[in-house]
Order: structure tokens, then C-alpha cells, then sequence
């Protein structure tokens, strides 16, 4: 009784004088909302701009209790912001947009949003906005208990209005669930503190690209499944870390993970109705060599950028079928069946021309490789595959942005995945070892290994190209995914030549074709509008290859999926790009043709991948 | 009935603002708003729609000039045009919006034209509605705030 009136009181006061950040790039509606919540009492803070909301959280992290912000916006995408402050700041955000599609809201809430409300939005449902707030503070003190659980399925109900079925429903709630938990921990650290008699809160951990790498090196020495805070900690030796951030970050991490898993799952489902080899694609959430997924995520936005974008499939589970992006290891040109592929399979020795690189046949020796590079890599990189033991399990659990590579292969095949796992930059740098080997395991490809060997990178990416083409669907989420890639493969590229040890071209073709990717960042956003998975294959020839190169033979060969097109519908990324000149033309080609990116450019940071929502 | 002729002159033309389908309840949002603090609430926020959605109709039109179509683009910069639109409770306006979408979706360049057209005289129909009503409004003073159409 005691505490109900605790919290009722708390209720009954708190809504008054919220604190509100509301963001909107349109004057007239954020006037209005301005307008609405001063009406309810709160205390309102409003900016047009995304980059100034982010600033303004991020110099007083507690001035404000809740975010609005609309989901259009020219700065940054909407999602992003979202996902930047629940990483960040842990602050409820609600999303607000005009546009009410059930993927949209979907999207919002796997990037975590508390809430979607669609403009022009009304007085009754800002009256409502601070349970939001109030839930998250509850979790703090209170064990998660049944009572808790049935709230739960209240508000997730709320959020899911727009959803309407029961499998979104179950997911909503599952994501509630893990968010849920990852309040709780987060709320554990506080309530400590309260506990230990002191209320101060203790200093925000700022989960750097270095830490978040010894975080992911930890979690995948320990394996996902085992991997626990106390362990995690000890492995990362990192002073004044407690357990208690690492429980909370593990949970972030394991959210993300889950919300790739979902991506790719949607991917492979969208991939079986577009009529690509369904078994491959099918097969992506068989990849239990995920391992090799590197966490991207490096910094501590880690998850959310790049594959946010991913609406939640809710059929896939799987992240890591390598076999659903048929990228891997595939021919470049055209649409080439699997098995045909493999028929064709010679040695890769022919650096332009992937489709003898058929899997198949060098597989064998490629695989051999690649899963000793693999282990090595996830024994040594602490970045990187840390994912991998999440995989196996992404169903239920949070995918973890799968490293660009990885994530690479995947989304050639789905087009929508923006995984590609380009989660960071910095991450893929450290971790490009590590990365070629995830890419390996996911692709079991042998072509990649091979494309290496022969020094042909570029090459290899051409024909990723193709697969690419093949899937498209939404191109925003391809862009992200090029985004990504784009981050990865530059990553990727630098460390494949230590991975390899194969004839990989000199770096100073790595280092060109970082630069190139740069460019290719933009470039990729633009290409994905135009339908044209191919760039981001380009982006990330190395991930890419790698991922083939973990392809197993029997993968492809059942995959059938090497559909893609040799091209890019209308973009002319040559099969045999004999350099990474090419390539940037090629893709700067696509990039005119395409018109002005949706996305602009937001160039080669550490933001580029988060834009590619 | 207001007793008031300049009120019941206004009351008049609101009536027939949402008779006319021209406004929409979300209008009568903005009007409960409007309130001894904030006493020209709703002619604010109208005129800062008009000064805000010209850029964007704007914008429409140059996308338009340039063939061929840029849908993608197009579609965005209606989006937020309905957006706005819809804050208002603009609803021919934003009835012209969602169609004009519908043929960006559907790359039916012709019917963009078409409805973009017929969206601008929409558009400035109502923005000479609303200026003629506030300005009674001003004349007319505070008012109580009005029955609700429906």
C-alpha cells in the first residue's frame, strides 16, 4: 500500500514541470507542440535542429526528462537521434512523425523509442507522455516483478497500436522486456548507490570505441551465452568500470544484437518474396559463425546507427546466413545461380571475375583458412566477433550490429539490411583482422579468401555488387547499410592484409579504396535510392569477401541465391574493377544519376554509418 | 447566437471555414489553445505555417521543373508539407497532399502536376480565408472560445 501511494503521489506531482526537449525541423509544428506541453504543465525546451538537441542533452545530461523529436528531420534522421540518446543519456524519447506506416513505427520502436505519435498530434496524448518517464524511474527502485510485467504489456500495447499483430506485439514486448531489463540494470547502479546511502547517481560511462572493443573482445572470449558482467569485467581490466555498467551495456548490446537478428530475419523473409533462392536466405539465421561479427558498435552508439534502419522482421532470428546474402563469394556478374556458380567454380585466380571464384570449389581451401583465422581472431581481437556467440541466439536475444562485414554479405542479399555492420569505424580498424575473419566465417565463402589471395579486391567487389541488386527494398536501409559498409570495408581493407596474409594488393590499394569508400559513403546513399545494392558491395569488398570466404560450399551450392544482378539496375559498376578509380566513378556515376542522396553526405566519421538510416 | 455583430459575423465564417471542409478539428485544437496567455495563438501559428510552407511549395515547384521526376524527393518534401499542413488542420490542403503523394508513389508525373496544381489553389484559398477571418477576429475582439462544429 505504502508504496503504491508513493508512487501515486509521485504520479500526481511529477507531471508538472517535466522537463521536455522537443525537437522538430518545421517551425509551425513545434510551435504547436511547444504550445500543447506547456499546456500540460511541463517544462518545455524546443530546437528545429537534431544536432543542437544532442548538444543541449548532452551538456547537462540531467536537464531534461523526456525527448520529442520528429522522425523527419535534415540534419539527422530522427532514429538516429533516438538511438543516440537511449545509448547515451538513457532518456525516454518519443517519435513523432506524419507518417503512421507500421514499419515506420516498427522502426521506432527497435530503435527504442517509449512512444510514436503521429502529427498533428493532440493535447489528450501529450497529457499521457510522462508515464514514460515515470516507468523508467520505477524500475529503478523496485525489483522487476510480475506487477511490472502486466504494466508492461499495457504501454507496449500503447506503443504498438500501430501495429496491430501479435507478433509485433510479442516482439514489442520482448524489446519492452529487454529494455525493461536494461532499465533495471541501469537502475541496479543507481539503486546501489541510493543503497550505499548516497542518491548521487554515478558519472555517466562514456563507452568509448576502446572500451566497447575490450567489451566485445571480452564478451567473445567468454562466449555470448556466457558471458557475464563480473567475467566481462575482469577480462577488460579497465579501471573504474564497475559491473554494474558493464551489466548495462551488456544489455544494450544484446538488445542491439537482437535487433540485428530481426533485420536480418526480415531481410531473409523479403529476400524469400522477392524470390531469390529462399533457402539461402533462409539460411541466414543459421550462422552460428556470427562469431565473427564484430562489434561494430565500438563506440558507445554502437548499435544503433547503422542498423537501426532495419525494420524488425520478426521471422529470422538469424543474423548470420551467410547463405541468405549469396553475396558472398558470388560471382560479380549477373545473376548467377548458385550452382551454376559452383559449376563454373575455377580457382580464383582471376582476380576480375568472382564467378570463378565460385565457391565450391575453393571452399575447401578457403574455409580451411578461414576458420583458423577466425578463431585466431576472436582469441585476439577483442572488438570484433565478440558478437559472434550472440548470434546463435539472436532470436531472442539482442543482435549486436554485426560488424559491416559480416552484416555486408547479409544485406547484399536482403537489400534492406543495413547491417552491414558498419557499425564503427574505429572498431573495424582494430578489428579488421578480426572482421575479415567474421566476414570469412559468415560467407564461408572460399571467393573471398580467394579474391584475397589473388590481390584482386576490387574485384571481389564488383561482385557484390550483384547480389546486392538483387534485393532491394528499402533503400533507405540499404544507404544505411552502404553507409556502413562503406565505414567497414575501409576498416576491413587494412586489416585484411594481416589476416590473410594473402596477395592481397599492396595497402596502398587498401588505402585507396578507404579513400574511395569515403567518397562511397555519400555515394552509397545515393545508390541505394536508385535501387542499387551493388555500391554498397563495393563499400565492402573486403567484409564482403571475407563473409564469402566463410561460406560454406554447400551453403551456396543450396543457395541458389547468387541472383543478384551483375548490376545495379542502370548503375554501371563494372564486374572487373580493375581499380578502386573505377569503382569511385562508378559509384560517383550512380550517385549523379541518382540525384542528390537522400541523406547527403555526412561524411567519412564516426556519424556516416548512423546516417545511413 | 452572439448579440455582437462582429462576433456573430465570425462565428459566422468559422461555421462555414468547417461546413466548407477547409478546416478540420485539429483547428479547433489550436483555437483551445489560444488562451489569456497566449491570446493570438492560432493567427500565429497560421501565419507561421504560411511563411514556413512557402519555402517547401517552393521548393515543390523547382522539383517539378526538372524532368525527369525526382518521386523520391518529391514525396519527402510533401511529407513534410502535409505535416505542417496537417498542424493546422489545413484539410483540402492536406486531403491534395496525400494524394499527390499517392502519384509520387505510383511515379505518375503527370498526376503530381496535376494535383500539385490544384493543391496551390487550395493552399491560397484558404490563406484568404483565414487572413479575412482574422482580421474580424481582431475587430471582434476576445471571444468566448467557440462552440465546436460538431
Amino acid at each position: 500500500m505504502t508504496v503504491e501511494r508513493i508512487v501515486s503521489e509521485a504520479k500526481d506531482q511529477f507531471p508538472i514541470g517535466m522537463r521536455v526537449l522537443a525537437v522538430d525541423d518545421d517551425p509551425t509544428c513545434l510551435l504547436l507542440l511547444e504550445t500543447l506541453l506547456r499546456r500540460c504543465q511541463y517544462h518545455v525546451t524546443t530546437t528545429s535542429q537534431a544536432i543542437t538537441a544532442l548538444k543541449m542533452l548532452r551538456e547537462s545530461k540531467n536537464k531534461f526528462d523526456l525527448v520529442i523529436s520528429d522522425v523527419h528531420m535534415p540534419d539527422m534522421d530522427g532514429f538516429k537521434l533516438l538511438e543516440l540518446v537511449g545509448l547515451e543519456m538513457d532518456l525516454p524519447v518519443i517519435m513523432l512523425s506524419a507518417n503512421g506506416d507500421t514499419k515506420l513505427v516498427m522502426k521506432g520502436i527497435t530503435h527504442g523509442a517509449c512512444d510514436y505519435l503521429l502529427k498533428p498530434v493532440r493535447i489528450e496524448e501529450l497529457k499521457n507522455i510522462w508515464q514514460h518517464v515515470v516507468r523508467r524511474k520505477k524500475f529503478d527502485r523496485k525489483d522487476r516483478i510480475n506487477s511490472d510485467n502486466q504494466d508492461k504489456p499495457h504501454a507496449d500495447s500503447g506503443e504498438a497500436a500501430g501495429m496491430g499483430n501479435a507478433d509485433n506485439n510479442v516482439k514489442v514486448n520482448k524489446k519492452r522486456k529487454d529494455q525493461k531489463e536494461d532499465e533495471d540494470e541501469d537502475r541496479d547502479e543507481d539503486g546501489h548507490d541510493n543503497d550505499d546511502s548516497s542518491t548521487q547517481k554515478k558519472p555517466r560511462v562514456v563507452w568509448s570505441v576502446e572500451l566497447h572493443r575490450k567489451f566485445v573482445a571480452a564478451v567473445n572470449q567468454l562466449g555470448i551465452d556466457k558471458a557475464v558482467p563480473k567475467k566481462i569485467l575482469e577480462l577488460m581490466n579497465v579501471e573504474k568500470l564497475t559491473r554494474e555498467n558493464v551489466a548495462s551495456h551488456l544489455q544494450k548490446f544484446r538488445l542491439y544484437l537482437k535487433r540485428i537478428s530481426c533485420v536480418a530475419n526480415q531481410q531473409a523473409n523479403m529476400a524469400a518474396a522477392l524470390g531469390t533462392a529462399d533457402s539461402s536466405y533462409l539460411r541466414m539465421g543459421s550462422l552460428n559463425g556470427l562469431g565473427n561479427f564484430h562489434s561494430l558498435a565500438g563506440t558507445d552508439q554502437f548499435h544503433n546507427a547503422p542498423f537501426r534502419s532495419f525494420p524488425p522482421s520478426g521471422v529470422l532470428g538469424r543474423l548470420n546466413t551467410p547463405a541468405g546474402l549469396g553475396i558472398r563469394g558470388l560471382p560479380s556478374t549477373g545473376t548467377i545461380p548458385l550452382g551454376h556458380v559452383q559449376n563454373s567454380g575455377h580457382s580464383s585466380n582471376d582476380p576480375n571475375k568472382l564467378q570463378s571464384f565460385i565457391p565450391g570449389n575453393h571452399n575447401a581451401n578457403i574455409l580451411q583458412g578461414l576458420p583458423m583465422s577466425l578463431e585466431l581472431d576472436q582469441l585476439q581481437n577483442n572488438k570484433g566477433v565478440s558478437h559472434i556467440g550472440e548470434l546463435p541466439t539472436a532470436n531472442s536475444s539482442s543482435v549486436f550490429p554485426v560488424p559491416g562485414s559480416l552484416m555486408d554479405a547479409r544485406i547484399t542479399g536482403f537489400s534492406n539490411n543495413p547491417i552491414l555492420g558498419v557499425t564503427s569505424n574505429s572498431l573495424m580498424l582494430e578489428g579488421s583482422s578480426q572482421q575479415a575473419a567474421l566476414h570469412a566465417s559468415n560467407l564461408r565463402d572460399g571467393v573471398s579468401a580467394i579474391g584475397f589471395q589473388n590481390g584482386n579486391t576490387l574485384s571481389d567487389f564488383a561482385s557484390i555488387d550483384p547480389v546486392s541488386n538483387q534485393l532491394r527494398d528499402s533503400k533507405a536501409d540499404l544507404q544505411g547499410q552502404a553507409t556502413s559498409i562503406n565505414c567497414n570495408s575501409g576498416q576491413i581493407m587494412t586489416s585484411v592484409p594481416q589476416e590473410w596474409n594473402a596477395s592481397i594488393p599492396a595497402n596502398g590499394a587498401i588505402i585507396q579504396l578507404d579513400q574511395c569508400l569515403d567518397q562511397n559513403n555519400s555515394i552509397f546513399h545515393r545508390t541505394m535510392d536508385s535501387d542499387s545494392i551493388g555500391p554498397m558491395s563495393f563499400v565492402d569488398p573486403l567484409s564482403i569477401k571475407a563473409h564469402n570466404s566463410a561460406m560454406e560450399p554447400s551453403v551456396i551450392e543450396k543457395e541458389g541465391y547468387l541472383m543478384y544482378q551483375s548490376r545495379p539496375q542502370g548503375n554501371h559498376i563494372p564486374d572487373n574493377i580493375g581499380s578502386l578509380e573505377d569503382l569511385a566513378s562508378a559509384m560517383m556515376k550512380q550517385d549523379q544519376d541518382n540525384g542528390k542522396p537522400a541523406y547527403g553526405n555526412f561524411g567519412h566519421n564516426s556519424y556516416s554509418h548512423r546516417a545511413c538510416i | 447566437m452572439e448579440r455582437n455583430p462582429l462576433r456573430r459575423q465570425l462565428q459566422i465564417m468559422r461555421k462555414s471555414l468547417f461546413d466548407q471542409g477547409y478546416l478540420d478539428e485539429q483547428f479547433v485544437q489550436l483555437e483551445e489553445l489560444q488562451d489569456d496567455s497566449n491570446p493570438n495563438f492560432v493567427e500565429e501559428v497560421v501565419t507561421l505555417y504560411y511563411r514556413d510552407s512557402a519555402r517547401l511549395i517552393l521548393n515543390i515547384e523547382q522539383a517539378l521543373e526538372r524532368k525527369p521526376y525526382n518521386f523520391h524527393k518529391l514525396d519527402a518534401y510533401m511529407h513534410q508539407f502535409k505535416g505542417s499542413s496537417s498542424s493546422i488542420g489545413a484539410k483540402k490542403v492536406k486531403a491534395e497532399s496525400t494524394l499527390f503523394r499517392e502519384y509520387c508513389k505510383s511515379g505518375n508525373g503527370e498526376g503530381c502536376m496535376r494535383c500539385f496544381q490544384q493543391l496551390k489553389k487550395e493552399y491560397a484559398t484558404l490563406r484568404k480565408k483565414l487572413e479575412a477571418y482574422f482580421q474580424v477576429a481582431r475587430q471582434a475582439g476576445p471571444m468566448e472560445t467557440a462552440c465546436r462544429p460538431k
